[in-house]
């Protein structure tokens, strides 16, 4: 109770007091010493021993981490003094600790004992040389794949979601695109790589169409589902207030079908992921698709590390992003609204 | 309560509500479930009429027609002297469940009527006046997943109420309410009933809320629904509970609804 009343009172001067008094007695000031211990652990991994390969960036790594591992040991001991930043460092402590020595085993068991095939497992400092050394490449090739991707996606999650909205709405257009939908919708949109390359007049408009679709089909059937499950009260409702069929369709079955929307703009996503790499792979020559490719090509395996990590932050990124958007939109379905 | 006052600048003038021998059936399963059975029922304007009946008769369903919501099998209803073929904002119901909608907050919930017919801008302080006489001002900005049942009940008759109907259509709308709540409402009901006007159709489970509320008590019959009674209640308001006139009617219609038994 009294390091609550601490807190209160003294809120603005320093916010965190009254946790930090908490945080002494179960040891987190100790879990991130041991972190930054364990980050200089890996600076030292790296200048210590000789490498077996020839690779440019040990030393700077080296350097990289020593200065990670005194960031960590000046946030863990000035906390109190750091407001929202303190109390996130000291959230990840014990994940810093898990990847640090991570790292410091991939350093070992690569580039100073080779316990790991070489070539196929390069060492850090060889994946840091890529995003030093080939940065403009990298960097067109995200461009290429993140405008790719947008322009697949947007044009696909709209045409669903009209689509769902008018087939979850009219039975008459139901009628017409519920068999064209059953019939093309589960093909993976993959399948239709060959025909679209050559009928497509570029890669690019080809690998949009097939980006679309991918995304298309899961938006239109969770969005027509949204639509159709909305409860007939609610229409009734409307209706004996004066409601015309617009205001019916514009602000009752679409807000009511959000929250399936956003289940259908999910798993659009995730497929068109996998039909953007596809498609990059086989015929667009740009983005990280294309990258992975080339690189497996000259054997860089170091580069295809590289880009595969700059892919999953991305798609992580996209994926953080729409449920941002979401929870944002559908702040009504949560019980945590203040008011 | 003021400020509703002025914000209403035409008072409403209740609408007549004629039902002439209407009947209506459901299809289950193939098999028709009669309803309702030959009513007629001729309401005058302003009048406030309350109708009783066993759970299931067809109490809902015979709204649902006054409404415009469904089509009556035989029969038809007219709301002075028109044929009701439709919904229309000046018949408005509050539903036996208050189907708040639950993206919109309480504020946007009470405007939907005034929004749905193009005239919130202009009527903003209705708005406002409104959720000020259920009590409910400081939840303006709540969702309705946040209100109690009550709290909830309370929005959908503001939310009707809104509207200035001349027919006010009410399904059981108490029936979700604490008591001490319920008779605040009740007389809540009756003075904006008064002072406004317009007609009230009022669905009850309770016969002593009729009988505290109503000018005349309709007593239905087990389902298909029959008008089985037709009683006056000729007491001025405010009603005292424990008027003996009232208990007297009490006793009666709960012996037409074949619960002799239980006073
Ligand atoms: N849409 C429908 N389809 C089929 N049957 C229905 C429908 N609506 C109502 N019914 C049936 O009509 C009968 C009357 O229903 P209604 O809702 O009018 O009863 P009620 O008098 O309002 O009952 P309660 O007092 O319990 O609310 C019930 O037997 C019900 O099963
Ligand atoms: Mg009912």
């Amino acid at each position: 109770m009294s390091t609550y009343s601490v807190s209160d009172t003294q809120a603005a001067v320093a916010p965190r007091a009254s946790l930090d008094l908490a945080a002494i007695r179960s040891g987190s000031y100790a879990t991130g010493v041991v972190a930054s211990l364990v980050w200089a652990a890996f600076g030292v991994s790296c200048l210590y021993w000789p490498d077996l390969g020839d690779w440019s960036r040990t030393q700077s790594l080296g350097i990289g981490a020593f200065i990670i591992a005194a960031f960590v040991l000046f946030g863990t001991l000035a906390a109190d003094f750091l407001g929202a930043a303190g109390l996130a460092l000291r959230k990840r402590a014990p994940w810093l600790v898990a990847f640090g020595a991570f790292v410091t085993l991939w350093e070992v068991a690569t580039a100073k004992f080779a316990w790991l095939p070489l070539p196929f497992f390069p060492p850090p400092q060889a994946i840091l040389e890529v995003y030093t050394d080939d940065l403009p490449k990298l960097l067109d090739s995200v461009l290429a794949s993140i405008k790719l991707q947008l322009g697949g996606y947007l044009i696909g999650a709209s045409v669903g979601f009209l689509t769902g909205v008018s087939i979850g709405w009219s039975q008459k257009i139901g009628y017409w695109v519920h068999p064209v939908l059953r019939f093309i919708g589960p093909l993976p949109a993959t399948a239709w790589l060959p025909i679209a390359f050559f009928t497509f007049p570029s890669s690019w408009s080809a690998s949009t169409f097939l980006i679309a679709l991918a995304t298309g089909f899961p938006v239109t059937v969770l969005t027509w589902s949204g639509v159709a499950s909305v409860s007939n009260a609610y229409y009734d409702v409307a209706r004996t207030l004066g409601a015309k069929p617009s205001f019916l369709v514009l602000k009752v079955a679409i807000p009511a079908a959000l929250p399936h929307v956003f289940v259908g703009l999910f798993m659009g996503l995730g497929s068109s992921f996998a039909v953007l790499v596809v498609a990059e792979m086989i015929g667009v020559k740009a983005g990280l698709g294309w990258y992975l490719q080339w690189a497996q090509g000259w054997a860089a395996y170091a580069n295809m590390y590289a880009a595969l990590i700059v892919m999953s932050l991305l798609c992580s990124g996209a994926i953080t992003l729409l449920f941002r958007t979401r929870d944002r939109l559908l702040v009504w379905q949560k019980g945590v609204v203040k008011w | 309560m003021v400020a509703l006052a002025e914000a209403i600048t035409t008072p409403a003038v209740g609408a007549a509500l004629d039902i002439e021998h209407v009947s209506h059936a459901f299809d289950i399963d193939g098999a028709t479930l009669p309803v309702l059975h030959d009513v007629s029922l001729a309401i005058q304007p302003g009048e406030f009429v309350a109708l009783l009946g066993p759970s299931g008769c067809g109490k809902s369903t015979l709204l649902r027609l006054v409404a415009g919501l469904e089509k009556p099998r035989a029969g038809a209803l007219r709301e002075d002297e028109v044929r009701i073929t439709g919904p229309h904002p000046s018949r408005v119901v509050v539903f036996q469940d208050p189907t708040l909608f639950p993206w919109r907050s309480v504020w946007d919930n009470v405007a939907l009527g005034l929004e749905a017919q193009g005239i919130l801008k202009s009527q903003r302080a209705r708005v406002d006046a409104v959720l000020d006489l259920v009590g409910l001002s400081s939840f303006r900005n709540a969702y309705p997943h946040q209100l109690s049942g009550g709290m909830a009940q309370r929005v959908a008759l503001a939310r009707a109420l809104v509207n200035d109907p001349k027919i006010l259509v009410l399904d059981e709308p108490l029936g979700k309410l604490d008591s001490l709540t319920r008779i605040a409402m009740q007389a809540e009901l009756v003075s904006l009933w008064q002072r406004e006007g317009f007609t009230t159709l009022l669905v009850t489970h309770d016969v002593e809320e009729a009988l505290v509320l109503a000018n005349r008590v309709i007593v239905l019959s087990d389902r298909p629904a029959r008008i089985k009674a037709d009683i006056a209640v000729q007491r001025p308001y405010p009603r005292h509970r424990g008027d003996p006139y009232l208990s007297d009617l009490r006793k009666q219609i709960l012996a037409l609804l074949g619960l002799e038994a239980t006073w």
